[in-house]
């Protein structure tokens, strides 16, 4: 026959060999190989698979990609001792009113329907309310102390109430951005300007991935509650950091991977055949002219192998007591907040790094009081129940949880509700070397600034990449000739919060 | 450390790696190895900034560093010993040592040695290499006088010589067939085209195959992908809702002007001031398009002021970055930390664009300025309709005796109706009511209707009232508060309500059932910029408001029926309340319905406008021309006695808005008087205490001179592609080195400043710089250039030293192999499969797409809808670019979201990349279409299919191993086919396109195997 081959495959003699010798021979060179054969046997699935394709499976390069692509961080030694290892980042989405959940005003009840003092207002950022009287809102829910710590909380989030002696609430939060989209953008990344990477692509970026078969950084979302604000793809991409830092959205509907299930008709043994050969032939190439990249894509190859058999395995809660699946209050598998918290579990239990969970029922302007009860009977216990669980795992020492949004509300009225509002709001953390039962911080007697030891943004990303044992100055990325970093040129660790 | 890891490293380092810098004793040069270690360093302390400066020292000019202060010189040129910057860094002493410990950077000792050795040379310094103009070098000497074609290749080879290095011998010719087709017009050669090509023999085979695809209409395609990448074109508008706005012809603007080799400066003015070019035609207008690429936002609550500040930031760091290759942007709010910018200049640089028409804020989604873009035929309709128009505007608008005396009788029956009083409306009864998004209705004693339950964003009432009474000329709205509601008044969002539509129909015994047109509307109140003509308008979007949210009051309006109603026994109306605008909830909460059957009806107090009752009390004597005219134009515009004519208007006007509305448009370029542009301290917005500059090139360069007038965008424009300017050319043919290398010769290719690499071929890069000016901005010729010299045509491979001592190419001792862009590797799959559209240009194409991909997306909520046919299989280049959520096939492949400029997409090798090759149905229709093909076309035996699939997909025969084991997973997957019968079924309907049924489905699905494996191989995504 007639053959052809271009350069690159020409060029490699002794390949040239390997092509056209007996396949027995093939096989015993193999067997020389044995170093190879051992990391083959951990890093090529399909290896033993098939005796038809079995041969050429093997070669060496293959093997040595698929056990050397695994990214281990660019950090090597970390800056200090890591109390996290990964995070659970419950993120409501829409601005959730602190007035109505964490920080309690009661000098705004006493000042319902009066004119909001000027003297906080004057000169500040205003969203809706630009150009509109400014009257003051009472808090529409009673707070109550709970725990042995005392923590006062509204009594619309009993739940998580009963976990008041493990979280730490940061009452003194503040931002810069008073639309949603941006403010998104900067809570994610800490800048409004797209194109950055958000935190969960630094965190892997810095200290790589324990879990082979997953994604290292997951998205799942939610809705429901109030106006269901967008959420961009841009809140979980990589930015300029490499793609593979990217988060993966979970979708709560059709594939939970895009593209993770085989297309009709296609058995799990014919896509394992397809994959095989494919890498096999991959192989061949890479025997020839010996390039890295041919190495990553079989060892790529593998990984959606793996992740294509594992994440139905993720996703099958039917293991789950009925007791959990009351705990959450869900029955999984619905796209539901709490069926999400389950899933969060499972994912940190397999080692994902960053686990961002959405959900999209913040936005409350007008009608507040019945929001924040739809949206509390969404949330609420399912967000205790998670760090109960975790707690009851014992992974919640080395599982940072985080329960907040991109801003809070104003103290001023809109209608029955309340507008968006930067210059002071809260959140909560739990575990992963953060002090429970406490709470750092405060605003103002109406709610309306951070006063006293405020964080900024950046100082709550600086926090976060501490407690994983990062020094936020030190975690950068050269792109268009400047070292970026989370926290741009700012951030303080907030030490009094760390365990 | 794993292999991925030490090429990061190696990756990062290589800036000052041993093949550029300078060897062990020879001539330390400022700009290649000094200005990258001071900018890494010390700028950042001791640098432009004068904001963060430390100690008062400057060390990026030769003033700052020569100069004594306090008894120590920082740098004396020659002596080490005075040299003060010396000592410190290599001081022990951490409280002297610099940089400084807590700066995180070191110095490393070879950085050390080189400073040491520039300043023992004469510390002399440079300007930085880019912000010279380039000069033509001569070719250097090099030794092998056989090797090279062109002038860019001395420079290549002289540096390898340098470096005891040989070229690659050039590439077979299926490789080169493969590249060329990869690199100009981004599609895989046909076998046809690779077997003429290896077979030949004329010396000019090549040239004539690179002339051949140059002169092919994809080839804009091609090039397009990575301007529009630059320029950050996109389908929709990115912040937020990410609402579609309509900006593609643009990019068909972009294409065709590669295929025409538009010269780039010519190119470069249309963009940015194509709408100010003298009698502009509508292509320059559409070029202009560029200045609106930026993201906008219709988010309520946006503050207009904030917008535009980010706007303004966002065209100068695009701008910037695309021309320039410079990061104007780091000099927001501070004066650039390693490059000579000042924030002054940043936001001169921003005034260029202050006389554009835009907003911050966009409201309802109305994104504008914007132009609508015929094409020719649709051109000449367009003159016709409006033709039309215009006769009956002007008969209509005519004296006409007829009329003049129908609006007498007219206006007596009006001054009759006036004086009636009080005037009955009867209250209708209510059969049923209906809310599509289920909100709540109840009947109530006084004949209202009261909402409660749901209260979605949107929502539409149907209210069906049967009546028997006879000549109903209107329907009365009353909006009745309540005190349940919002500041207890008109609805339950927040008081206030929009209502954006009012339709009757009505179905009368024994006829059929009709819309009612209503003529006209009145009411008792309205907001601003809500009037009531709002709610009869047909828009969806716009609609009567009433501050509801202000003021608690009762509200009513009158809708008048065209022709009064008959009626009668039996009759139905049917009323439909909408309330579509963009706020949400905005329904009204309680309202009552009822009838009028005066032929004139009237609303308590208004019948007509205020204006025109004053004139019609008037005694006509009285009147004053504009009185006498107002009325006439209110008669002729509402009376029905003018239907006829009215109608007749009304429908030529229609037939034309109808058709307007299909004529694609695009956001435009408009210039108006400029905004006052200030330099916003610390980048805050809100800050207005900065100095007012005007237009202004950046002050180190020589640009225009702006004393005597204001400069313009046209000013900037030429300033971008003038001779005096060193950096546009450069940075494009930077650029245009990477596609076709691989990497660019200065590697950074959005920084050629500062912090940017000095390049690996300055004195090349200068000469191609220079060669395309000279050119005349020739692009077609610079590509030309150096796909035809032989460091082009080299082989890729190398060998084992060259990939141990020039992994990342930079030397050019071979081709570089990389994998295809993202939409390159849909459309080589298309391709292979003869499934790709070749219909250039037109609105966004949308292949397949996972279900529910777009479900965050709201404002409005949508589900995206795939194309079918011809559009299905259209170029990756066409495909709808939705910022936030960018079709994920792209976005795996590392499309950006084209929310920002991006020089240089990443070529990342990801596992999400797998997923789309073996299970996007786009994809697997490729396959299936692909071994369909096989079958049919590629002859009898099982051989052959596999040698034509071959040459197909890889241009090249399989070998004996690859035949081997393709054939063996064939009859393996026949065995497994052949036992589900089921399962080959269902792959073979995978797709739009018709499954050949003639082949038996066992035999496709098993050759899908086949082609699957094929179109999942690293060979057929990459370029050698």
């Amino acid at each position: 026959m007639d053959v052809h081959f271009p350069d690159y495959l020409k060029s490699a003699r002794n390949h040239y060999a390997l092509l056209t010798m007996d396949i027995f021979e093939q096989i015993r060179l193999q067997q020389n190989r044995r170093a190879f054969l051992s990391r083959a046997a951990m890093g090529v699935g399909g290896l033993a698979l098939s005796s038809l394709l079995n041969p050429l499976a093997a070669l060496a390069k293959q093997a040595k990609a698929a056990s050397s692509d695994k990214w281990n961080g660019v950090i090597d030694q970390l800056h200090f001792a890591p109390r996290a290892k990964r995070v659970i980042f419950l993120y409501m989405a829409g601005g959730p009113s602190h007035l109505e959940t964490l920080d309690h005003k009661p000098k705004l009840t006493e000042l319902h329907g009066k004119p909001m003092p000027e003297s906080f207002t004057q000169g500040q950022p205003i969203a809706q309310l630009q150009g509109k009287p400014l009257t003051c809102f009472a808090p529409q829910f009673a707070f109550s102390k709970y725990g042995k710590s005392g923590q006062e909380m509204s009594t619309a989030f009993p739940h998580i109430g009963s976990i008041a002696d493990d979280i730490c609430i940061l009452r003194s939060m503040h931002t810069e951005q008073i639309n949603h989209d941006p403010a998104h953008t900067f809570m994610n990344t800490g800048t409004s300007i797209s194109g950055r990477p958000c935190m969960g692509s630094w965190i892997n970026y810095g200290l790589g991935s324990e879990c082979e078969n997953l994604p290292g950084f997951v998205v799942l979302i939610s809705s429901g509650g109030g106006q269901d604000q967008p959420v961009s793809s841009r809140q979980w991409h990589s930015g300029f950091l490499p793609s593979r830092f990217q988060g993966i959205h979970f979708q709560s509907k059709g594939d939970p991977v895009l593209y993770i299930n085989n297309p009709p008709g296609v058995s799990p043994k014919v896509q394992r055949d397809v994959i095989s050969t494919a890498n096999s032939l991959n192989g061949m190439l890479n025997e020839a002219i010996d390039d890295p990249e041919i190495a990553t894509r079989i060892s790529q190859y593998e990984m959606a192998f793996k992740m294509q058999t594992s994440v139905p395995g993720l996703m099958d809660i039917t293991g789950e007591p009925q007791s959990v699946l009351d705990m959450y209050g869900t029955q999984g598998g619905d796209g539901s907040f709490a069926a999400n918290c389950l899933l969060a579990r499972r994912l940190a239990e397999r080692d994902v790094r960053f686990i961002q969970i959405y959900h999209r029922g913040w936005d409350h302007h007008g009608g507040i009081k019945n929001g924040i009860e739809t949206v509390a009977a969404k949330v609420d216990q399912a967000s205790a129940a998670l760090v109960k669980d975790l707690k009851q795992r014992g992974m919640l020492d080395d599982t940072l949880v985080i329960w907040g949004g991109e801003f809070g509300r104003t103290p001023m009225a809109q209608g029955d509700g309340r507008d968006h509002h930067i210059r002071g709001f809260s959140l909560w953390m739990a575990g992963g070397g953060v002090k429970g039962g406490m709470s750092y911080g405060n605003t103002d007697e109406l709610g309306y600034h951070a006063v006293e030891n405020k964080v900024h943004v950046h100082d709550f990303h600086a926090t976060m990449l501490h407690l994983f044992g990062i020094d936020h100055k030190k975690l950068t990325y050269r792109f268009q000739g400047r070292d970026f970093r989370l926290t741009d040129v700012h951030g303080e660790v907030v030490k009094a919060v760390l365990a | 450390m794993s292999s991925k890891r030490i090429t990061l490293f190696v990756s990062f380092l290589f800036g000052c790696g041993s093949l550029i810098a300078a060897d062990k004793d020879s001539t330390v040069h400022f700009n290649r190895d000094i200005r990258p270690i001071l900018s890494d360093n010390c700028f950042n302390c001791h640098g432009p900034d004068q904001n963060t400066r430390k100690a008062k020292l400057r060390l990026d000019t030769p003033e700052g560093a020569f100069t004594e202060r306090g008894g120590l010189v920082p740098i004396t040129p020659g002596t080490l010993e005075k040299s003060e910057v010396f000592h410190r860094i290599v001081s022990k002493d951490p409280d002297d040592l610099m940089p400084p410990p807590e700066s995180n950077k070191t110095l490393s000792a070879k950085e050390i040695d080189l400073l040491k050795r520039w300043i023992e040379q004469g510390a002399r310094y440079e300007g930085h290499w880019a912000y010279i103009p380039p000069q033509r070098t001569k070719a250097p000497s090099i030794k092998n006088k056989k090797w090279g074609r062109n002038e860019i290749d001395p420079f290549i080879l002289a540096k390898l010589e340098g470096n005891k290095l040989k070229p690659s011998p050039e590439a077979d010719r299926r490789t080169l067939i493969r590249r060329l087709n990869f690199d100009l017009v981004g599609l895989p050669p046909k076998p046809g085209e690779v077997e003429a090509f290896v077979a030949d023999k004329s010396p000019k085979a090549y040239e004539k195959l690179v002339d051949r695809l140059l002169a092919s209409p994809q080839f804009g395609e091609r090039m397009a992908v990575h301007w529009l990448d630059l320029v950050r074109y996109a389908d929709t508008v990115g912040y937020h809702g990410d609402q579609l706005v309509s900006i593609w012809p643009f990019r068909d603007y972009v294409i065709k002007a590669f295929n025409s080799n538009k010269s780039f400066d010519q190119f470069t003015i249309e963009q940015i001031a194509g709408d100010l070019l003298p009698d502009a035609t509508q292509e320059q207008k559409v070029a202009s398009a560029y200045n609106r690429l930026h993201m906008m936002t219709g988010e309520g609550g946006a503050q207009d002021k904030e917008y535009r500040a980010k706007y303004f930031a966002d065209r100068v760091r695009t701008t910037g970055s695309v021309w320039l290759g410079v990061t104007l942007g780091c000099a927001e709010c501070h004066d650039h930390k390693f490059d000579p910018f000042s924030a002054k200049d940043f936001y001169t640089f921003g005034a260029f664009f202050a006389d554009l028409k835009e907003k911050g804020y966009y409201p309802s989604g109305k994104w504008e300025p914007f132009m609508e873009v015929p094409n020719e035929e649709q051109s000449v309709r367009m003159t016709k309709l409006n033709a039309t128009v215009a006769r009956l505007e002007k008969e209509f608008n005519a004296p006409n005796a007829d009329l003049d005396s129908a609006q007498k009788v007219w206006e007596k029956k009006q001054q009759a109706a006036l004086k009636k009083e009080p005037f009955a409306w009867t209250t209708a009864t209510i059969k049923k009511t209906v809310a599509k998004n289920k909100t709540a209705l109840a009947g109530q004693p006084d004949g209202s209707v009261l909402t409660s339950g749901p209260n979605p964003d949107k929502e539409i009432y149907t209210i069906t009232i049967p009546t028997d009474l006879t000549n109903i000329s209107a329907l009365r709205l009353e909006a009745l508060t309540d005190p349940g509601f919002a500041n207890q008044s008109l609805s339950r969002a927040n008081g206030n309500f929009v209502l954006t539509g009012v339709e009757v129909r009505v179905q009368e015994s024994g006829v059929a059932r009709r819309n009612v047109k209503i003529v006209r509307a009145v009411a008792d109140f309205e907001q601003e910029h809500h009037p009531i003509s709002l709610a009869i308008d047909g828009k969806p979007d716009t609609g009567w408001a009433v501050s509801g949210h202000t003021q608690a009051a009762n509200r009513q309006a009158a809708f008048i029926f065209d022709q009064p109603i008959a009626g009668g026994a039996d009759t139905i109306l049917t009323v439909i309340l909408k309330h579509e605008s963009q706020y949400g909830q905005h329904s009204i909460g309680r309202f009552r319905l009822s009838l009028s059957t005066e032929e004139e009806p009237k609303l308590p107090g208004a019948i007509l406008p205020e204006k025109l009752v004053a004139i019609l009390e008037q005694p006509e004597s009285e009147r004053s021309n504009a009185g006498k005219n107002e009325l006439a134009r209110f008669f002729r515009d509402s009376a029905r006695e003018v239907a006829e004519l009215r109608k007749k208007l009304s429908d030529a006007r229609t037939a034309r808005d109808e058709f307007k509305k299909q004529l694609p448009t695009t956001l435009v370029s408009v210039s108006e008087a400029p905004k006052e542009t200030r330099i916003v301290p610390r980048g805050n917005w809100m800050d207005d205490s900065g100095e007012v500059v005007l237009p202004a090139t950046p002050h180190f360069l020589p640009g225009p001179d702006g004393s005597d007038r204001r400069l313009t965008r046209m000013d900037l424009a030429q300033w971008l592609v003038s001779r005096e300017n060193p950096l546009t050319a450069r940075a494009f043919v930077n650029r245009l080195w990477r596609m076709y290398f691989g990497i660019g010769l200065s590697k950074v290719l959005d920084d050629i400043g500062s912090q940017g690499e000095w390049p690996t071929h300055p004195e090349l890069l200068d000469n191609l710089a220079v060669e395309f000016m000279e050119s005349g901005w020739d692009m077609k010729h610079m590509v030309r250039l150096m796909v035809t010299s032989s460091a082009y045509r080299q082989g890729s491979v190398g060998n084992e030293k060259l990939r141990e001592t020039d992994p990342f190419n930079r030397l050019v001792a071979r081709q570089s192999r990389f994998r295809i862009p993202a939409e390159m590797v849909r459309d080589n799959a298309l391709s292979v499969s003869d499934l790709l559209s070749p219909t250039m240009y037109g609105a966004s194409a949308k292949p397949y797409q996972p279900p529910g991909y777009y479900a965050q997306l709201n404002f409005p909520k949508r589900e995206y809808q795939p194309d079918k046919g011809d559009n299905q299989y259209r170029r990756g280049v066409y495909t709808h670019w939705q910022r936030t959520f960018l079709h994920p096939m792209l976005m795996s492949f590392d499309a950006p979201s084209r929310e920002e400029c991006t020089a240089e997409r990443p070529r990342s090798n990801t596992p999400l990349q797998s997923l789309v090759l073996l299970n996007d149905p786009t994809f697997v229709e490729a396959a299936r279409v692909f071994a369909e093909k096989i079958i049919q076309q590629g002859g009898a035996t099982e051989d052959a299919r596999l040698k034509w699939a071959y040459r197909r997909a890889l241009s090249r025969d399989p070998n004996k191993t690859e035949q081997r084991m393709l054939l063996g997973l064939l009859k393996e997957h026949r065995g497994v086919y052949t036992a589900d019968k089921a399962a080959a079924e269902e792959i073979i309907k995978v797709g739009d396109a018709p499954t050949a049924r003639e082949i038996d489905p066992t035999e496709l699905a098993a050759w899908m195997s086949i082609s699957r494996t094929i179109l999942n191989l690293h060979e057929t995504i990459t370029r050698f």
